[in-house]
């Protein structure tokens, strides 16, 4: 109960830490900036607060790991790549399908 | 992109080409031969798109089919600005996203309960992670691939669409947005959302509860 109740505590100001000391974003400001940081768009600043929260929020670091490595398993397992060689090849009635359809179109 | 020609035996079969270009002139030219060659060269991969895109497989066969068709009648207008492969991936993925508007879908379903949680003092809720998988630990195995597509597929549609073409086939956001005809910070909203939200689903797997 007693270290419930310091956790709960913990978080309280950690929380106005985030909201109050120049610097420092929140989780949600922290989460609403992710994508722009993927992709590049982070003005400056906050590109600075962005990784700064990083290093101070052992939460939002975690969970930017677990996201990160969510997108990369998405990639691995659904073959990317187009390779030239190496697949079935497609169904024939399909391909005498596609040929008789454009000879059709003329 | 080249096929051989055998000179030999005189069977009369089709050209050496060097370039796209070539290839698109031959085919607009009308040749048969180069036609049944383009085709079967590229069935292949592009029916693996069009499965990924529509997880059905003769929705995936029609589209492919139309995509053909689609590029046969426009072969004219291929410029070489990208390479004849590129053209064609971006009309059978286009052709896929129409098929996905022309059938009646449910209402968008909600996420919101895969989404990120935060407290009252908006800080992150989220267990710590003694373990993370690695990438290639989790596609070595087989069923865990399959998690993972299948997780994919449970995604809301759009969410689903802004993360294949993002993520899986490798388009821009503003290539996303032209195709979907929405803007690119909407993009980019549902594509975080897909993401947080595969994140979520993936998470058992990740954490090694899994394997």
């Amino acid at each position: 109960m007693k270290r419930l109740g310091a956790l709960k505590i913990m978080r309280s100001l950690r929380g106005v830490m985030m909201r109050y000391v120049p610097l420092m974003i929140t989780c949600r400001q922290f989460e609403d900036f992710i994508i722009d940081y993927f992709e590049g768009d982070l003005p400056a600043r906050q590109k600075f607060e962005f990784e700064l929260h990083i290093k101070v929020c052992r939460e939002c670091r975690e969970y930017l790991s677990a996201y990160k490595r969510a997108v990369e398993v998405t990639a691995k397992a659904t073959d990317i790549e187009v390779p030239d060689r190496g697949l079935p090849e497609a169904p024939e009635d399909l391909v005498i399908a596609i040929l008789a359809a454009r000879k059709a179109v003329g | 992109m080249s096929f051989s020609q055998d000179k030999e035996s005189g069977s009369g079969t089709f050209k050496t080409f060097n370039s796209d270009r070539a290839i698109a002139e031959a085919l607009s030219q009308g040749s048969d031969k180069v036609a049944e060659e383009f085709v079967r060269q590229n069935s292949p991969w592009m029916l693996q798109v069009a499965r990924r895109i529509l997880h059905e497989e003769s929705a995936a066969e029609d589209c492919v089919q139309e995509a053909f068709l689609s590029a046969f009648s426009k072969i004219d207008s291929f410029e070489n600005r990208s390479t004849l492969k590129t053209w064609l991936h971006r009309i059978v993925v286009n052709k896929c996203l129409m098929t996905l508007r022309s059938k009646r879908r449910k209402a968008e379903e909600q996420i919101d309960d895969l989404m990120p949680q935060f407290d009252e003092h908006t800080c992150r809720i989220e267990e710590p992670w003694p373990r993370l998988l690695s990438a290639d630990e989790i596609c070595e195995e087989k069923e865990l691939s399959e998690f993972v597509r299948d997780s994919i597929f449970k995604l809301p549609e759009i969410s689903r669409i802004v993360l294949q073409l993002r993520d899986i086939e490798g388009w821009s956001t503003a290539e996303v947005a032209d195709a979907l005809e929405i803007s690119e910070s909407n993009v980019k909203v549902r594509l975080h959302r897909g993401r947080s939200a595969l994140k979520n689903l993936l998470e058992p797997m990740m954490r090694g509860h899994l394997s």
